[in-house]
């Protein structure tokens, strides 16, 4: 049996069975890490002495025979989200000696189930991109094709789940960054409702936006780690007070909506080929398809470059050379300021804040914030509508498969079509979740099934019949 | 096509140093992408209705919110610049 491939529920069978220890389990992980990340580049650092005395807690935790799902079961975490007394960097040169003083709200929780921390996984800078290539520390490599990125920004995490470094890994989804990795790594990825799991503890990128969530090997285990990381919670005021129940969903009789504007242009015809081919197969199983019209599509991707970047300029004004992360002596204390923010960030979240600097500025605001803030409004709308008539909406998480590493690194725009499909959903707040489905080749091609506010359970439950069928 | 000046002013006003060949390339990159954002021009006119719009903001109380011992101390160690308890700052005036 090899022990990195099993899922988290043949995992928590062979530690119930006593077939292995969580120790056996985690140091199998640790080794397969020191074999294959050097090339790969998924982790930015690993936690081994962490997770080897968080196994022999779980160890203990599984002897007394009180103990969950997750307990002792090795996972790896995004560089974003804090735990405590390890480093996280954002995958920033300004946050690159940065110790966490506590732990983010899912951290406390995974901790709570007995979960074994293996290590934090590389992202673009302050999770900004879609390919890992924005990381100042390296780019993550697609473990199917390793001249390809493996997505972003939780390329790492992705890439780890893929490359069976980690049995499941947490993520964090602000424009499709979830998604596109799992999607481009042929993992499932989960973007939860926007308010179902807690922010505290992520650090921030666009807050009206930033969602953790899970990625995995298979449907069943992403429900099992987003029941467990998911609830109110008093350290995040737009946190909602939900809890998660499963729903029984068949495919016979539910209604699937297909956006007609993610199959207009710019589509891979490869990619086309199996979104609609899993969608005729969903509808073999009794699905009835309808096409919908979703009009305000052509006008997210702006709405959310001037949304996003204008709540960077904020949250990133507090790296400032004085309170934490890197610091950088000037003449006086605007000197610190303008020296430590122009060596610690990188092109990319430069070039976000000042975007958002600008579009916020005086003279700007009423052209471009005032107004993406009304294109949102209509997003969702769109989508509120959409959902009088249909229960979920499925359609490709990304117009191509994982592109060559260097390919969009020097065009803004190019690298921000990546999400054209994954962006319109979040700015309405939705869940989403991306579920391989076929290869053009070795390269993975994920499915996204959107579903209304809170309803992870009907995509959860729809996404688990499309897993047997595909 | 915006200026250079207008791109330093930005920069300024983001507390941003920016390299002369960095200004450069954000005065390019800047321009191809407010051109994009004009595709915003040609949204309908739409009515939005209320229900439509994000949730209402929340309130909570005023409290304070016990903390574990030594966090205080581990928040003033990363500071780069201190001195006892103290987080130094240059002086502004």
């Amino acid at each position: 049996m090899n022990l990195t491939e099993l899922t988290i529920t043949q995992a928590h069978n062979g530690l119930k069975n006593k077939e292995f220890s969580s120790v056996d389990l985690t140091k199998t992980y640790l080794g397969k890490i020191k074999k294959t990340d050097k090339e790969l580049n998924a982790f930015l650092s690993v936690t081994e002495e962490l997770a080897l005395s968080q196994a022999e807690a779980a160890d203990k935790k599984i002897n007394s025979g009180n103990f969950g799902e997750l307990t002792g079961i090795p996972c790896a975490i995004k560089d974003a989200i804090l735990v405590e007394g390890q480093k996280c960097t954002a995958a920033s040169k300004i946050l690159e000696n940065y110790v966490a003083p506590y732990d983010a709200t899912v951290i406390q929780k995974l901790k709570k189930e007995g979960a074994v921390i293996l290590g934090k996984t590389n992202t673009d800078e302050f999770t900004m991109g879609s390919s890992t290539e924005n990381s100042a520390f390296g780019v993550t490599k697609n473990p199917y094709d390793k001249t390809r990125v493996a997505g972003g920004s939780s390329g790492g995490s992705a890439a780890a789940v893929a490359a069976d470094e980690a049995c499941y890994a947490l993520g964090s989804d602000t424009g499709g960054s979830i998604r596109q990795p799992a999607s481009l790594c042929g993992v499932v990825g989960l973007c939860p409702t926007y308010g179902s799991v807690s922010r505290y503890g992520l650090i921030a990128h666009a807050s009206s936006l930033d969602q953790i969530g899970p990625l995995t090997k298979n449907v069943e285990d992403a429900k099992i780690v987003f029941e467990a990381i998911s609830g109110k919670d008093k350290m995040d005021a737009t946190s909602t007070d939900y809890k998660f129940e499963e729903a029984k969903v068949e495919l016979k009789g539910l209604k699937i909506g297909v956006p007609k504007e993610y199959f207009a242009k710019g589509i891979d015809k490869e990619v086309e080929k199996i979104i609609k081919n899993s969608i005729k197969k969903a509808q073999d199983q009794g699905a009835k398809i309808e096409e919908i019209s979703l009009p305000s599509s052509e006008y997210a991707l702006a709405c959310y470059y001037i949304i996003g970047p204008a709540e960077i300029s904020a949250n990133l004004a507090r790296f400032d050379g004085i309170k934490y992360g890197l610091s950088v002596d000037g003449k006086d204390l605007l000197g610190v300021y303008l020296k430590s923010k122009g060596h610690g960030f990188g092109a990319e979240v430069k070039r976000r804040i000042m975007i958002g600097t600008y579009v916020l500025s005086s003279g700007y605001y009423d052209a471009y914030y005032k107004k993406a803030q009304e294109v949102r409004q209509f997003i969702r709308q769109d989508f509120a509508k959409a959902f009088e008539k249909v229960d979920l909406i499925f359609c490709p998480v990304s117009p191509f498969p994982a592109f060559k590493i260097g390919e969009k690194a020097d065009d803004p725009i190019s690298m921000y079509l990546a999400d054209i499909y994954t962006i319109p959903m979040k700015l309405a707040g939705l869940p989403g979740l991306s579920l391989p489905v076929g290869k053009i080749g070795e390269l993975p091609v994920g499915l996204q099934i959107i579903g209304n506010h809170f309803q992870e359970n009907k995509i959860l439950s729809v996404a688990s019949h499309i897993e047997k069928i595909r | 096509m915006i200026s250079k000046e207008e791109v330093k002013h930005i920069a300024k006003l983001a507390r941003l140093e920016l390299t002369e060949k960095e200004v450069e390339k954000m005065q390019k990159n800047l321009s191809a992408i407010l051109d994009y954002f004009n595709l915003l021009k040609n949204v309908p006119a739409i009515k939005i209705e209320k229900s439509a719009s994000g949730k209402a903001s929340a309130w909570r109380e005023d409290e304070t919110r016990p903390k574990e011992a030594g966090l205080a101390e581990k928040l003033i160690a990363a500071a780069p610049d201190k001195k006892d308890d103290y987080i130094k700052v240059k002086a502004i005036l």
